[in-house]
C-alpha cells in the first residue's frame, strides 16, 4: 500500500506541476493539430484513402506529440537538483517510475482525446463506430508509448545531446507497439471488430506493454542511481 | 594466448570459407525454381544467425555487467554489438538483393523485414548512445540497460515468420522446411565459418577496446599528475 501511496504522490506532483504551467501539453496539442493539418494538404485523401491511412496518421500524431510530453518528464527535474532530491527520497525506483508514467499517461491521453475529434472534423471520418474497442486500443498503445518514453527520458537525462539522441532511441523501441496500434486503429475506424485476424496484433500490444513495464520498473533505479 | 586463438580460429574460418566458396560456385547445381540466385542463402541465413547469436551474447554480458559492475563485460558488449551489427547489415543487404531478383522488389514492410530493420536501428542506437556518454561507468550502465530494452525485438525478428503471414519465405533449414542434404551441409559449414569469423572479429575489436581503455586511463593519470 505504501508503494501505491508513493506512486500517487509522484503522479500528483507531476500532474500539478504540468497543469500549472501547461507548457508541454500546449506544445503537444499545437503540434498534433499542425501535423493533422499538414497531412491533409500533403495527401489530400479521398474517403476510402482516409480510412486506410487513419491508423497510421493518428498514431504518428500521438507518437510525435506524445514524445514532446514524455521527454520532459525527467528532463524537467534536472534544474535545481530536483532529480537528486527524487533519487534521495525514501521511495523505490519502481514507485518513482510508475508515478511519472501514470502522470505522463494522463497527459498524453488528454492530447489524444482532443486530437481524435479534430481528426474526425478535418478529415470527415466517422471514427465512433467501434468507440469502446478504439479507446481500449488507445489505452494499450498509449501505455506502451508512455513506458518507453518515460524510461528513455530517465536514461538520457544526463547525456550530451539529449534532445537529438532521444528520438533516435525512442521510435525504434516503440515500433512494435506503434505498428500494432496503427493496424488495430485502422481496422476499428473502418468498422471491423477486434479479434480474428487482428488478434495477433492485440496480443503483441499486450505482451509489449507487460514486458516493457516490467523491465522499466526493475531497471529505473539502476539507471538513475547505479 | 589470445592472439594465438585469433590466428587459429581465423585460419579455420578461412579454410572453411574457401571450401564453401568452392562448393557453392563449382559443385552445387542451380536450384530448380530460383536458378543461380539461391546461392545467396548460404550467406544470408548464417549472417542472420551470427547476428542473433551476437545479440544473445550482448544480452548476457549486459546483465553480467549490471550484476557485477566489472567493465570487462562492457568491453565485450560493445565489441560483439559492432560485429553483430555488421553481420545484420550483410543479412539485410543480401536479402534485399535476393528479393529484387525473385520478387522484383528491393524491400517490403512485412513483419520479418521490418523487425530486422528495427533491430539494426536499435543496436546502431546503442552504439550512438555510447558515443554520447563520456564517463566510463555511466556509459557502461546506461548502455547495458538500453541493451536489455533493445534485445526485446530479437525474439520478434526470429519468430516473425511463424507468427505472421510474411512476404519473407517460410523456414528452409529448420522448423519444417526441407533442403537437399548436399546444400544443407554447405550451409551448416558456412554457418560455422561465419560464426568463427564473427568471433575472430569480436576478439580483435575487444583487443582494440582494451587498448583504448588503457590509453584513456594513462591519459587521465597523466593529467592528474
Amino acid at each position: 500500500m505504501e508503494f501505491f501511496r508513493q506512486t500517487l504522490v509522484i503522479a500528483g506532483k507531476d500532474l500539478r506541476a504540468e497543469l500549472r504551467t501547461k507548457e508541454a501539453i500546449n506544445a503537444a496539442l499545437a503540434f498534433s493539430i499542425v501535423i493533422l493539418v499538414l497531412f491533409s494538404f500533403a495527401f489530400d485523401p479521398g474517403e476510402q484513402e482516409t480510412v486506410d491511412m487513419s491508423g497510421g496518421l493518428l498514431w504518428i500524431v500521438f507518437a510525435f506529440a506524445g514524445t514532446l510530453v514524455l521527454n520532459r518528464s525527467f528532463a524537467r527535474e534536472v534544474p535545481n537538483d530536483c532529480l537528486d532530491a527524487l533519487v534521495a527520497a525514501p521511495i523505490s525506483g519502481a514507485a518513482l517510475f510508475l508515478g511519472k508514467a501514470l502522470a505522463n499517461f494522463a497527459l498524453v491521453m488528454a492530447v489524444e482525446l482532443v486530437s481524435l475529434p479534430v481528426f474526425g472534423i478535418f478529415y470527415n471520418v466517422h471514427w465512433t463506430a467501434r468507440i469502446w474497442s478504439l479507446l481500449f486500443v488507445l489505452v494499450l498503445g498509449t501505455w506502451g508509448l508512455t513506458v518507453i518514453g518515460t524510461m528513455l527520458s530517465a536514461l538520457t537525462v544526463n547525456i550530451r545531446l539529449r534532445e537529438l539522441m532521444t528520438p533516435v532511441l525512442v521510435y525504434p523501441l516503440m515500433l512494435p507497439a506503434l505498428m500494432s496500434a496503427m493496424l488495430l486503429t485502422m481496422q476499428l475506424i473502418a468498422g471491423k471488430p477486434l479479434g480474428g485476424e487482428n488478434e495477433i496484433w492485440l496480443r503483441l500490444l499486450v505482451v509489449f506493454d507487460v514486458i516493457f513495464t516490467a523491465l522499466a520498473l526493475v531497471l529505473l533505479e539502476t539507471v538513475l542511481v547505479g | 594466448m589470445r592472439e594465438k586463438l585469433i590466428y587459429i580460429l581465423g585460419a579455420v574460418a578461412a579454410i572453411l570459407l574457401a571450401r564453401n566458396l568452392y562448393s557453392i560456385f563449382m559443385v552445387l547445381p542451380d536450384e530448380a525454381s530460383q536458378g543461380m540466385i539461391y546461392r545467396i542463402i548460404f550467406f544470408h541465413v548464417p549472417a542472420a544467425i551470427t547476428a542473433m547469436l551476437g545479440a544473445g551474447v550482448t544480452l548476457i554480458t549486459s546483465v553480467l555487467y549490471l550484476l557485477t559492475k566489472n567493465l570487462k563485460y562492457d568491453a565485450i558488449s560493445v565489441a560483439v554489438t559492432e560485429v553483430g551489427l555488421a553481420f545484420l547489415a550483410a543479412n539485410l543487404i543480401t536479402g534485399s538483393i535476393w528479393g529484387r531478383i525473385i520478387w522484383g522488389i528491393w524491400w517490403t514492410w512485412d513483419a520479418r523485414l521490418t523487425s530486422a530493420l528495427v533491430c539494426w536501428l536499435l543496436y546502431a542506437g546503442y552504439l550512438m548512445l555510447r558515443h554520447a556518454i563520456e564517463e566510463p561507468t555511466d556509459r557502461a550502465r546506461i548502455s547495458a540497460v538500453f541493451n536489455l530494452f533493445a534485445f526485446v525485438d530479437v525474439p520478434i525478428v526470429i519468430f516473425s515468420i511463424k507468427w505472421w503471414r510474411t512476404q519473407h519465405p517460410q523456414p528452409v533449414f529448420w522448423g519444417g522446411g526441407s533442403i537437399d542434404p548436399a546444400m544443407y551441409l554447405t550451409a551448416v559449414l558456412n554457418l560455422v565459418a561465419l560464426v568463427l569469423l564473427g568471433v575472430v572479429l569480436s576478439l580483435i575489436r575487444l583487443r582494440q577496446e582494451e587498448v583504448q581503455r588503457e590509453i584513456d586511463s594513462i591519459r587521465r593519470y597523466a593529467h592528474a599528475v
